[in-house]
This record gives structure tokens, C-alpha cells and sequence, in this order.
């Protein structure tokens, strides 16, 4: 594989991971947001198996298959038995104002080429166009978690937020030391369980998913 | 050697924890597992002090003045708080509030908690601090709901999602500096170890580095609790346990801003500029206005006491931006004095709330006659937190307002406005508190007053002399802050 035909391959799967977090900032079914994030995902893993097969990293593999496993398969499965056993699998989420939400998203890919334009200049790794996408990915998912009001949407958001820091990582430096791949995995694994807990917590105490009702602990107002 | 008892008792003890459970010695082997904790750290203290900076287990590990202090007052203020966590548990478990279950969690996360924050302190790879901040996060989240009460457990779940999205930034913030440093040292682990990062750092490029700056500031400033990123902290801190409270306070927040620093130290590095310090200098004086006018709304008094801390690390903040030797050993005096006295007050705290089964403040009346040492604590405590003098705090301010004075004093009146206000808001709330008569509902407890005494009696020598030794590890530590 030559590096042109890497890079164009790597900007294609860079376009469909910033088309996913898109899809994930609108796409109202619980199950639907789901499959996006699972593709999501898969797009990350794939690219980073391309730039580790034509940088010739050997780790990189690794934390492809990483990617693949955790972002794929183990993630998106712990939050199916999740919303199943809670019933909220048929779930729709009411979103307000999707054309405004697009276009704050679009506003924010401009900001992130624009951040990023001198570290572009900097690079002269195959993959530095792709930094910009990265942190628009980083941004859609914080915007995400800013429009929805469901814990489980705002948990998907989160993580879509860690998949633009891994899509980072590797645009920018081709990964990071294993050792620090492996702690951030640990980490999101560590949390996915926490916030299982917490949908149970939430569901008991509240007898809903929905955040609306947790904003009781507000400074009063004389 | 020292280094990894240091570390290993704490994972020992959280393992051991967690299979012990609701036994009846779990709260002696907390103890006894934070002091061996606490005697390592002491033990490689002097071992630092007497023949400098360690690296150690391939580079993994690297301890110098700076981070070894913050290791012992950690180790220090979380063996106070196992102790004062036994009385006060036992309490809670008593009335019902935490489950066979919850003293398990507690036990365990809290040994848990004490190791995330030591590897984050002693660790040589900045990657790896990042990644021991997000344990610390995560080993407390649900620490913060164990009462399981609706507030709680918003709090809990603000809690998480904030400092996980902050945090996250941070990591962001560390993938530019690994981009600049990979240019540098070559791929691996190498362009990530401050001991390279530091020695090399002109030639970093300072353009990546100022932006990977902006995302440190958000990332871990968030968890340091710094205005407008300090929603979780008021929250989390009322409505958790108060050991809990306590060590999140103490402790965490410590460590979230020796993260920033070393991160300053290297972007001012790189830059040649005061940049980083400038950006530090305006999150701090936001912080100790905005905290300072919120102290006068509080009502509940862990929630006013949340408040406080975001005044004083906004103060510390404040100080390492200054810059200069003089402020930045006002830092790290003020790191230091601020763990304890407030680890301190949330004790009293805690007390007072038990006392009288509620912690708003309005139902908090007469504590000195109910139990003089709880009612003292409590004032004095306050009298501390507040810079009065005799106590360390006072002294800790004044040498960050000496440099003010010298290098911008133009904000000297910003500085003090925001001092006297929290001044005058916490003297205004904890007086009703201490003094006038008991009312009737108030309970008669066994309290532990051991932590209370040991930290304001170390405060209060701080502040009348400060020992040699400490001093001439402050300038150690100022040096390589420059």
C-alpha cells in the first residue's frame, strides 16, 4: 500500500467517523444510537490498523484490536443488556431543534480545522489532516451530551467524546505508549461499569432515566 | 523499595478491604494500612531529603521535593481520616444510612482512592498521571451516592459526567504534548516521562505546547474545582460521607493542581513566556471572587465549606501563576496548610452535623456547650481557614500578598476584597453555630478527637514557626518550579 492511498483510505474512515458522531448527535432511538456508535467504532479500530500497517507499528495493532473489542463489541453490548434490562430499549428521545444542533456542529468542525491548522503545518506524519476530525469528534460529543437530557445518551456521548481522543492520538502521533493505551482502556472499562451502577441507582431513586429530575442541588436564590 | 510499599500497602489494603467487609476489625485495618501508608511516605521523605530526587523501576517512578510532600501530607491526612472515619462510620452504619454493602465499598474504594492519588503523585509519566486521576475520580463516584438519597446521588452523577468530560480534555491536552515531545525524543514511552520532558524543554514546540495548555487548564482545572468548572465540587462535597468530603477536599484537589503544574512548568518552558502563568493568575482570582460571594448564600454547612476550598485553591492557583519564589512557596505552604485545616473542619463538621441530625446550619446551634472540643474545633478551625493569625494559612496569604504587592499590584485590591468577603461570610455563619445555648434535639456522641487536635495543633506551629527542615524543602521545591 503506498502512504497516498493510506492517507486518502484514512481520510475516508476519518469523514464516516465525523458522518457517526453526526448521526449520534440526531438519531432519537436508543437501539439506533447504539449500532451507530458500535460503527463508529469499528471505522476507529479499522483506521488505526491502516496507519499501523503502513507506519509498520506493530503496536498499533494492538490497540486496534483493543478498539475493536472494547469500542465494538464489549461496550456497545454492555449498554444493550443494560437498556434492555431497564425496558427503555424502545425508548424514543424527544431532541429539540435538530437543524440548530447541526449547525452548532458544523460551527465546531470549522473551530477544530481552525485550532488545529498550525499543528497541521507542524506534522509530517500521513494522518495529520485528520487531527482537525479527531477534535471535532472530541467537541460533537461534548455538544451531545449538552443537548440530550437521558443518562444513557449522555453516556454514549461521553464515550463518543473518548473515541475522538483515541481517533487524536492516533492521527497526531501515530498512539501513544502502550502502557498509557492500555491504563485509558482500563479506565472506560472501569467506568462502563460505574455508570451501570448508576442507571440502576438513578432508575430506583428517580423511578426514571430522564436528568431532567436531577436538578435539585442548585444555589437558591434569595 | 520504600516506593513500592508506599504503593502497595494501599492496594493490599483496598484488596483486603474488600474481602473483609463489614467485619468488625474493617475500620482498624483502614487505620493500619493508611499508617503504614503514611510511614513509608515518610520513610522515602527523608530519604529524598537526605540525598535527592529517585528514579526509579525503569524510569516508571521518579520522586523529587515537590511530589514527595504532597505524598506524605496525602498519606498523613488520609491516616487522620481512617481514624476519624471509624467513629463516624460506625455512626452512620448505626442509623441506618450506609448497608452491610456500602461499608464494604467504603472501605475498600477509600484504600483504593489513597493509591490513585499516590501513583498520580510519584509516577514519571504524564501519561500515566492521567490515567491515575481518572482512577481517583472513579474509585470516589460512587462514594459521593452511597447514601443513595436523590441528592446524593445527582451529585454522584454530576460528579462523574463533569470531571469525566474535564478530564478528558486533559487527555487530549497530554496527546499534544506526547505530538511535541514525540518530535523530540522518538516514539515510546520516553517522550512522555518528565524527567525527559523537563531537561529537554526548549526545544518542545511551543505552539503545541500553549495549546496542549489550554486543555490541561480545562482538564484538570475542573477537577482542581477552579471557577466555571467548579459545578461538581459543592455538590459532591456536601452530599457524600464526610470522611469522603474530607480527603476529596484535602487531598484530590491537591494532587488535580500538582498535575497543572508540572504542566505549567513545562509549557512556560517551552514558551520562554509567562503565558501559562497568566492564564493560572485569572482561573484564580475568578475563582476566590466568585466562591467568595457564594460563601454568603450558603446554607448547608459542608456545601459553605466546598465553597471555602474553591476560595483557596483558587489562592494557590492564584500564587503558582504569580510566580517567583516568594509566591510559589506560598503555594505549596498554602497546599499544604489548606489540606489540613479543612480536612480538619470537615471532621468538626461532620460532628456537628451527627450531633444534630441535619446539616443545615440553621439547625446547628450551641456547640460549644454540647461538646466543647467539637465547638472549639469548629471556631478554631475556622479562625484558621479565614487567615487569621496564629495559624499557618495567615502565613501562607501573606507571603502570596508580599508578592503581590511587589509583581502586580494593581490586583492587590481584587485579592482582598475576595479574602475579606469569605472572611466575613464564614465568621458570620460559624459563630451562631459555636456559641449560645444547646438546643434540645442536640444528641451527645462519642466523637474522635484525635485528627481534629493533630491537624490544627500541626497548623498552628506552621504558623508560629516554620520548621527548618520543611522550609528548606519548600526552597527545594521552588527551585524546580522556576
Amino acid at each position: 500500500m503506498t502512504t497516498n492511498l493510506a492517507a486518502e483510505i484514512n481520510g475516508v474512515l476519518a469523514a464516516l467517523i465525523l458522518l457517526s458522531s453526526f448521526g449520534l448527535l440526531v438519531q432519537r432511538r436508543m437501539t439506533g444510537l447504539l449500532h451507530i456508535f458500535a460503527w463508529q467504532g469499528f471505522f476507529l479500530s479499522l483506521s488505526t490498523a491502516v496507519v499501523g500497517y503502513t507506519a509498520g507499528l506493530h503496536h498499533l495493532y494492538i490497540s486496534a484490536v483493543l478498539t475493536l473489542t472494547l469500542k465494538v463489541f464489549a461496550l456497545p453490548y454492555i449498554l444493550y443488556v443494560l437498556i434492555h434490562k431497564l425496558k427503555i430499549h424502545r425508548e424514543v428521545e424527544e431532541v429539540v431543534n435538530i437543524p440548530t444542533t447541526m449547525l452548532i456542529g458544523i460551527a465546531l468542525v470549522i473551530f477544530s480545522y481552525h485550532l488545529t491548522a498550525p499543528i497541521r503545518e507542524l506534522s509530517t506524519l500521513v494522518t495529520r489532516s485528520t487531527l482537525a476530525v479527531a477534535l471535532a469528534t472530541v467537541l460533537l460529543g461534548l455538544l451531545m451530551m449538552i443537548t440530550r437530557k437521558k443518562a444513557v445518551t449522555q453516556i454514549i456521548g461521553f464515550l463518543a467524546l473518548e473515541n475522538g481522543l483515541f481517533f487524536a492520538a492516533t492521527s497526531a502521533t501515530y498512539g501513544m505508549p502502550l502502557v498509557v493505551e492500555l491504563g485509558v482502556a482500563l479506565d472506560i472499562l472501569i467506568a462502563a461499569f460505574i455508570f451501570g451502577i448508576f442507571f440502576f441507582q438513578i432508575r430506583t431513586t428517580f423511578d426514571s432515566l430522564d436528568l431532567k429530575q436531577l436538578e435539585k442541588l442548585k444555589e437558591e436564590d434569595f | 523499595m520504600s516506593l513500592l510499599m508506599l504503593l502497595g500497602v494501599s492496594l493490599v489494603s483496598a484488596l483486603a478491604l474488600a474481602f473483609v467487609g463489614d467485619r468488625k476489625r474493617a475500620a482498624e485495618i483502614n487505620i493500619l494500612g493508611s499508617a503504614a501508608t503514611f510511614a513509608a511516605s515518610v520513610f522515602l521523605a527523608v530519604r529524598v531529603y537526605q540525598h535527592g530526587p529517585i528514579v526509579a523501576g525503569n524510569n516508571f517512578f521518579f520522586v523529587d521535593a515537590l511530589n514527595v510532600y504532597l505524598a506524605v501530607v496525602t498519606a498523613f491526612v488520609s491516616m487522620t481520616t481512617a481514624v476519624f472515619s471509624r467513629r463516624y462510620m460506625r455512626h452512620e452504619r448505626e442509623n441506618g444510612r450506609v448497608g452491610r454493602a456500602g461499608m464494604r465499598f467504603y472501605h475498600a474504594m477509600f484504600q483504593l482512592f489513597i493509591f490513585a492519588m499516590l501513583l498520580a503523585l510519584l509516577t514519571n509519566n504524564v501519561g500515566v498521571l492521567w490515567i491515575s486521576m481518572e482512577l481517583a475520580t472513579l474509585s470516589t463516584v460512587l462514594l459521593v451516592s452511597l447514601y443513595r438519597t436523590p441528592s446524593a446521588v445527582e451529585a454522584a452523577w454530576k460528579y462523574f459526567i463533569l470531571c469525566g468530560v474535564g478530564i478528558a480534555q486533559a487527555l487530549f491536552g497530554t496527546v499534544l504534548l506526547y505530538f511535541a515531545a514525540e518530535r523530540v525524543f522518538g516514539e515510546g514511552s520516553a517522550g512522555l516521562l518528565w524527567t525527559n520532558l523537563s531537561q529537554s524543554v526548549g526545544s518542545l514546540e511551543p505552539t503545541v505546547l500553549t495549546l496542549a495548555f489550554v486543555f490541561f487548564m480545562v482538564g484538570y482545572g475542573t477537577k482542581v474545582g477552579l471557577v466555571p468548572l467548579h459545578n461538581w465540587l459543592p455538590d459532591a462535597h456536601s452530599e457524600g460521607p464526610t470522611p469522603i468530603s474530607a480527603v476529596l477536599s484535602g487531598l484530590l484537589l491537591n494532587v488535580a493542581l500538582y498535575a497543572l503544574l508540572r504542566c505549567k512548568v513545562l509549557v512556560d518552558g517551552a514558551t520562554g513566556s509567562h503565558r501559562a502563568g497568566h492564564i493560572m493568575m485569572a482561573f484564580g482570582l475568578v475563582s476566590i471572587l466568585v466562591s467568595a460571594f457564594s460563601l454568603l448564600r450558603q446554607k448547608d454547612i459542608k456545601r459553605m465549606f466546598a465553597y471555602s476550598s474553591i476560595e483557596h485553591m483558587g489562592i494557590a492557583t492564584f500564587a503558582f501563576g504569580l510566580g517567583g519564589p516568594v509566591a510559589t512557596f506560598g503555594g505549596l505552604l498554602h497546599m499544604l496548610v489548606h489540606s489540613l485545616t479543612k480536612s480538619s473542619i470537615f471532621f468538626t463538621a461532620g460532628h456537628a452535623s451527627q450531633m444534630h441530625d441535619t446539616q443545615e446550619m440553621s439547625g446547628i446551634r450551641g456547640l460549644i456547650r454540647g461538646n466543647p472540643l467539637a465547638g472549639w474545633g469548629l471556631m478554631l478551625g475556622c479562625i484558621a481557614i479565614a487567615g487569621m493569625p496564629p495559624f499557618g494559612v495567615f502565613t501562607s496569604e501573606f507571603l502570596i500578598l508580599t508578592a503581590l504587592i511587589k509583581n502586580a499590584p494593581l490586583l492587590t485590591p481584587v485579592f482582598l476584597l475576595g479574602i475579606g468577603v469569605a472572611f466575613a461570610a464564614l465568621f458570620g455563619k460559624v459563630m451562631p453555630m459555636a456559641f449560645g445555648p444547646a438546643p434540645e434535639n442536640q444528641r451527645r456522641l462519642k466523637l474522635s478527637h484525635f485528627p481534629v487536635i493533630a491537624h490544627m495543633a500541626l497548623v498552628l506551629v506552621i504558623g508560629l514557626y516554620l520548621p527548618g527542615f520543611l522550609s528548606a524543602w519548600f526552597h527545594m521545591a521552588v527551585e524546580l518550579l522556576k
